[in-house]
């Protein structure tokens, strides 16, 4: 059955990725879905030699949740700054964020939520890895973008990929 | 003509979040910031024309369209890389003044020759020693 499935979730996903771009529920399709989720995993599963185990379900949900919910306010901040604010008024930062996270897949999850938040961009990640270099739109208190990013998304990620 | 009216409004809400992006462009005064309009107010911009758009196949057309979570996931998927690459381009270009260092080694970008998957390798003896990072001089 591992062999079969080596990576369960990823099968799953595709199959519902297939069913989802064909539109349409039928007995072809189905079959469709259900080669492509076996095939695709066992082809490059030696890719993933160390991929990590995700089994927090509840975390995912709560974690996917926050991210949503803070995209959507993200652009109505951004907006406002963009509509609004003057150039002048516009505090610009650079923070470098020390990582806990050390699974690449971790880090690309953290990195990506941080673009897609309130005013950050991550714009480069250390030479060794363990810090991302940030950048925020409009941050008087730069100090307060590095704990709500440890606090908000890396202490859930950090619970994920535990 | 609820649904009319809600369709409506989510159009509108999506063509003038897709302003702001796209008037954030002009706007804002350097490369990094610019960075910032587009990978965000088109989130909301793009996601507002794909629920309105399911909401008129579900309620006018009377079938489920799915093709817009597609859209949406892979949207979600893209953004946050093209913007990395431009953000990575453009510290390529010129170093920006007051950038923080980290604190063992460098960005990766000012660090050719390094792989972090290669070095972490290295460390524990599975790989060949790397060459050292060449000098800064860009």
């Amino acid at each position: 059955m591992r062999k079969l499935f080596p990576h369960p979730q990823l099968t799953l996903l595709l199959a519902v990725v297939w069913l989802l771009l064909v539109n349409q529920i039928t007995l072809g399709s189905l079959v469709m879905a259900g080669l492509l989720g076996t095939a695709i995993p066992v082809l490059t599963a030696p890719y993933w030699p160390d991929r990590p185990r995700l089994r927090n379900l509840p975390m995912i949900a709560n974690y996917l949740a926050v991210v949503l919910w803070d995209i959507v306010i993200a652009n109505f901040i951004v907006a406002r700054i963009v509509l609004f604010m003057p150039n002048a008024q516009l505090r610009t930062a650079w923070v470098a964020v020390p990582l806990r996270l050390t699974q690449p897949e971790a880090i690309t999850v953290l990195a990506a939520t941080i673009t897609l938040t309130p005013g950050t961009v991550s714009a480069d990640l250390s030479a060794d890895g363990r810090t991302l270099l940030v950048h925020c739109l409009h941050a008087p208190d730069p100090e307060a973008v590095l704990h709500s990013i440890q606090t908000r998304y890396e202490a859930r990620l950090l619970e994920i990929f535990a | 003509m609820v649904w009319d009216i809600l369709i409506a409004g989510f159009l509108v809400l999506a063509g003038v979040f897709g302003f702001v992006g796209s008037f954030g462009l002009v706007k804002l005064p350097d490369p990094m910031t610019r960075l910032h309009a587009p990978t965000k107010a088109t989130t909301l911009g793009v996601g507002g024309v794909l629920i309105a758009s399911m909401l008129f196949f579900a309620t006018k057309q009377g079938h489920l369209s799915a093709h817009e979570l597609l859209v949406t996931l892979f949207l979600l998927l893209t953004a946050p890389v093209s913007a990395h690459f431009l953000a990575k381009a453009n510290l390529h270009r010129d170093r920006p003044e007051g950038l923080p260092r980290p604190e063992a080694s460098d960005w990766a970008t000012f660090s050719p020759g390094t792989d972090t998957a290669a070095e972490v390798l290295a460390e524990t003896g599975d790989a060949p020693p790397l060459t050292p990072p060449q000098g800064r001089d860009h």
